[in-house]
């Protein structure tokens, strides 16, 4: 199928939409560029998991039912986040009286694991100039596997490294207990604020000792709650989603 | 109830400390990655243990039956305990009836599990935990905060005063060798005049009526081979089918809990030499429940390494008791709701849902995910607390209706930019105590996307 023939469905979860539309902007520009069949569905909102992850099942099922009513006609489902991905792809309810059994799921794909699992993009045309420093939201790391991760005993692979190392200038940095949480973790960030800060401050401080000039992700969340942290303490780290660099940002 | 987060906080008052607990039980993780990394088929291992205990936990029934048959024809004596009453009650008529008063034990969570310690004492019998970490928490009259590690929320010097107060070491005295010393002395005396031990059980072979126990100090082996009257205490989930399967799990117990290739102790107990008594009680205590419930029934696998604590970000830095249960950290999180939800509900919440604990789990339990699905449960159980509900009330208003989204979205992020930080940043708002809100864009995503749409 040739790519204008694709028809993608792109999905901007609320809190990008909201205090990150840059974000959704570089992945419409970037997906733009290649000639896809896109399309961003106008009424679409949130696909529920602040209220699944706070135990409310009921509630949270709505916003299954009207997010596939909003993409089911789309050959992909785009979102540059891992985790209302992950939230989409597994715990998003069957339910069949609404014509939902989740064939859809497996067509709905984080925006790196699109453009390199289905697109195979060989080349990045993009320069970012800068000592970058990686960080492996749990979502896309452990849940949708865009990496390997450090407790199983397999070969390395990163789905995100292989697109950032074809960024021109750019410098990755690594640092320590790369893949332990940043302690986000949605609702969680908020009723257990002590140990979620702690994470966090453990995160930067592991971020600031390997020289990092920007931090990135492929969840603007945990780059949230760390930017968050890291501006009360004048830090003076900056954070970027993945699909920003990938776009070209300079 | 169980306050996870407030027993969290009060955790990290102590700073220092909090970041030494989290420190040195990231160092048993990372012990454990590196003995993972000698063996080339872990993963293929993990299957296979899981494999194994699913297999024999819908097979529970017709293993438990050869599992008693064999062990009754090697000689031992076969008990049957519902719960943890009758597990103790069944204790306290052995040793009464030999007019035993005291009775050494090496580390059994399932005893804990029971509240064994404290129903011996109450009756008058004399109980001595003599694995050294166990022996510190019992001196301090406090339960373990950690399944392998017991006393690894106590400092050296608190250990050298209560050694001196009950052991009497040398007051003052921190250095971990001489302790120990002292401890063993002590201990010594306990174990070389036991009439009776107890243990709990790593696992059960059905096919040859024997248990394996696997410990590091060997002092399970000395209570055991120098009383007359042994008694296992077996939940009913230890069993294995037999000595095939056997390496699986002792390959994967060690390396998992402590990063060493194998504990320094394995021992088959398979049948009581002459003149001895051997007793097994296999105890039920919510087990089959949990099995038959069909939900959960896969936590049953769990073979006690405490690899998913040890790895848990959480659990590292909010410490074993924040937890209120005899199980801490993600494992403990799972079991503590099954036993009782009112109390427990908290748990399930007391995760990033990061994912570490099932990634290092040797038997794949999907602890995170079950842990999702228990939030589930605790709100349908509605133990959600008012000003939670009403949060997440409003929260579902807001981001369902497109409307109410785009508006309030707009004035949110507006009234956030205008507002006085005191009133954005106060000490009732979880987010804003150490975290500054992002910048605020001048317009939405969406508000964009419909002009680039007109802009063509």
């Amino acid at each position: 199928m040739s790519r204008d023939r694709i028809r993608v469905g792109l999905f901007i979860p609320c809190y990008i939409d909201q205090f990150y539309p840059q974000v959704g902007k570089a992945v419409y520009r970037f997906l733009k560029k290649l000639n896809l069949d896109l399309e961003y569905p106008m009424d679409q909102t949130c696909c529920g998991q602040p209220l699944a992850n706070s135990g409310m099942r009921k509630e949270s099922e709505k916003y299954a039912v009207k997010f596939w009513k909003l993409f089911s006609g789309f050959d992909y489902v785009v979102c540059p986040s891992a985790s209302c991905v992950l939230h989409v792809r597994e715990h998003f309810p069957d339910l069949p009286e609404d014509g939902m059994e989740g064939s859809f799921r497996g067509k709905t794909l984080e925006f790196v694991e699109f453009i390199h699992d289905i697109l195979r993009l060989e080349k990045i045309e993009a320069s970012f100039p800068h000592k970058v420093a990686l960080i492996h939201g749990c979502h896309g790391l452990r849940g949708l596997r865009l990496e390997s991760s450090s407790e199983l005993n397999v070969s390395y692979f990163s789905k995100n490294m292989e697109l950032l190392r074809q960024v021109r200038g750019i410098r990755m940095v690594t640092y320590d207990r790369e893949d332990e949480c940043c302690g986000f973790g949605g609702s969680f960030s908020v009723f257990e604020e002590t140990v979620s800060v702690r994470m966090g401050l453990d995160k930067l401080k592991s971020l600031t000792a390997c020289g990092a000039e920007y931090v990135t992700g492929n969840d603007m969340s945990c780059l949230m709650h760390l930017e968050g942290l890291s501006h009360r303490q004048h830090l003076g780290l900056k954070f970027i989603h993945i699909a920003e660099i990938l776009n070209g940002a300079v | 109830m169980i306050d996870h987060a407030g027993n969290a906080a009060a955790f990290n008052r102590d700073k220092s400390f909090a970041e030494w607990h989290n420190e040195t039980l990231w160092h048993v993780r990372h012990k454990r990655d590196m003995a993972r990394n000698g063996v080339v088929d872990w993963e293929l291992l993990r299957e296979k243990a899981s494999a194994i205990k699913e297999h024999t936990l819908a097979n529970l029934h017709d293993y438990l039956l050869e599992f008693e048959k064999n062990a009754l024809r090697n000689g031992w004596v076969i008990h049957w305990a519902s719960g943890s009453d009758l597990h103790n009650r069944i204790i306290l008529d052995i040793l009464s009836e030999e007019n035993i008063n005291e009775v050494v034990k090496s580390k059994s969570m399932l005893t804990e599990e029971c509240g064994l310690n404290v129903f011996l004492e109450k009756r008058g019998i004399r109980i001595i935990d003599t694995d050294l970490g166990e022996r510190i928490v019992q001196l301090a009259e406090t339960p373990p905060s950690h399944i392998v590690l017991p006393a690894i929320h106590m400092k050296k010097k608190e250990i050298g005063e209560l050694f001196h107060k009950h052991l009497h070491s040398a007051p003052g005295s921190e250095d971990p060798e001489y302790l120990t010393r002292v401890a063993r002395e002590n201990l010594r005396i306990h174990l070389k005049n036991a009439k009776a031990a107890i243990s709990g059980v790593n696992f059960g072979l059905a096919d040859s009526g024997a248990i394996v126990v696997c410990t590091n100090e060997g002092n399970a082996d000395m209570g055991i081979h120098h009383a007359d009257i042994y008694i296992a205490s077996m939940g009913i989930e230890k069993l294995i089918p037999g000595k095939t399967e056997l390496p699986v799990f002792l390959e994967l117990l060690a390396r998992s809990a402590t990063g060493q290739p194998i504990t320094a102790y394995t021992s088959h107990l398979i049948k009581p030499p002459p003149g001895k008594t051997y007793h097994i009680i296999l105890v039920d205590n919510g087990r089959a429940d949990i099995l038959s419930g069909n939900k959960y029934g896969e936590v049953l696998k769990c073979i006690r390494c405490g690899a998913c604590i040890n790895t848990c970000p959480v659990y590292r830095r909010s410490g074993g008791y924040s937890y209120g249960f005899t199980i801490p950290g993600p494992i403990g999180s799972v079991l503590a709701p099954l036993k009782n939800m009112k109390k427990y509900h908290a748990l399930p919440f007391a995760s990033t849902l990061c994912g570490s604990c099932s990634d290092v789990c040797p038997v794949k339990i999907d602890l995170h995910e079950i842990l999702f699905k228990l939030r589930y449960d605790a709100v349908d159980a509605g133990s959600l607390s008012m000003a939670k509900r009403l949060m997440l009330f409003i929260l579902d208003q807001v981001l369902y209706r497109k409307s109410l989204y785009s508006i309030l979205g707009f004035f949110g992020t507006r009234l956030l930019k205008y507002l006085p930080s005191f009133m954005v940043y106060h000490r009732f708002n979880g987010w804003g105590k150490s975290r500054d809100f992002p910048g605020i864009p001048d317009q939405s995503f969406k508000k964009w996307y419909k002009e680039e749409i007109k802009r063509g």
